[in-house]
């Protein structure tokens, strides 16, 4: 070929449509299904540690040290996803989920510190739900059905644990980060490409 | 997914070469962007009805009717005629063929973006 550039031009164009119809026809999203699902996979056990804690200092150091996990499972399984597709992660679900999902998850964090300092760790199940469902709505909003739908399941749990007995926060928590995440995560993997 | 003879000869050809090599075993038949879009949208469903793909696409019903038949005698698509109550349905599903043809043509399209991108 007598000039090259157009034709990796060509190539990018066509790697994008074949995204853009895939996503389009509803059938990918890149928001890893397989990822949530190992996610919910890890956040039972949690839920069942934390609730054996003695200590609020024990407890946190459960859920954040899951926290870290989750994020972690979540990163990998979207890079390789997106991988699959051939989609850049850092112009593409990445830059979506840092600019959609992460001032939620950050405010999470500061209203934490800010919440055990005052003394009131029994909120943080509620609001840790909360945000993260209002993260997942916002980053979901321009995603499959399910994606958004699993946000809004996070906001009715977390309004539903700020206002029944702190007791049943861990339940409320294993409702959310584990059935939601296993739920919704085999509905993705099974019908939006993994 | 195993790596085509384009994707391999982008690693050891002058990038000139190797984009042309690349660029000449092209699947023809799904390089058209009706069909390329027939066969992605396919690719992440069971099946999908012609309105599904019509809809998807943005195209025709003689564009789109045009387009299916191409990829069905290639074996790229099979077409299942029902009714829906009184109402016909057409309804495709990608082939096996069909499949690897689109992964075939996804590493082509990468090995024409390494290679003309190799120094």
């Amino acid at each position: 070929m007598a000039a090259p550039q157009p034709l990796a031009d060509r190539a990018i164009e066509n790697l994008r449509y074949i995204r853009d119809t895939m996503a389009r026809s509803g059938a990918f999203t890149a928001v890893p299904g397989l990822g949530q699902v190992w996610v919910g996979v890890t956040a039972l056990p949690a839920a069942w540690l934390a609730h054996r804690s003695p200590t609020v200092l024990g407890w946190l150091s459960v859920w954040l040290a899951e926290a870290a996990v989750a994020l972690a499972i979540g990163g990998i399984t979207m890079v390789r996803k997106a991988r699959a597709v051939r989609d850049p992660v850092v112009s593409g679900p990445g830059r979506r989920v840092l600019l959609h999902f992460l001032p939620a998850f950050g405010s999470a964090a500061v209203l934490t510190g800010a919440i055990v300092l005052a003394g009131a760790p029994a909120l943080l199940p509620g609001l840790w739900l909360l945000l993260y469902g209002t993260g997942v709505v916002a980053a979901g909003a321009f995603s499959v059905r399910p994606v958004p739908l699993m946000g809004i399941c996070f906001l009715v749990l977390g309004t539903a644990a700020l206002f029944t007995p702190p007791a049943w926060g861990d339940a409320w928590m294993a409702a959310g980060f584990g059935g939601l995440h296993l739920g919704f995560g085999a509905v993705i993997a099974r019908s939006y490409g993994g | 997914m195993a790596k085509s003879g384009a994707a391999r000869q982008a690693k050891s050809e002058p990038a000139g070469g190797s984009a042309a090599r690349a660029a000449a075993d092209l699947d023809r038949l799904i390089h058209e962007k009706v069909r390329l879009g027939i066969v992605s949208a396919l690719a992440g469903h069971e099946s999908l009805s012609f309105n599904e793909l019509k809809r998807t696409l943005a195209a025709t019903d003689g564009n789109l009717s045009v387009h299916a038949r191409k990829l069905e005698d290639a074996g790229y698509v099979t077409c299942t005629k029902t009714f829906e109550g009184r109402l016909p349905k057409t309804v495709y599903r990608l082939t096996a063929t069909g499949r690897k043809a689109l992964e075939r043509y996804l590493d082509h399209m990468e090995a024409l973006i390494r290679a003309t991108r190799a120094p």
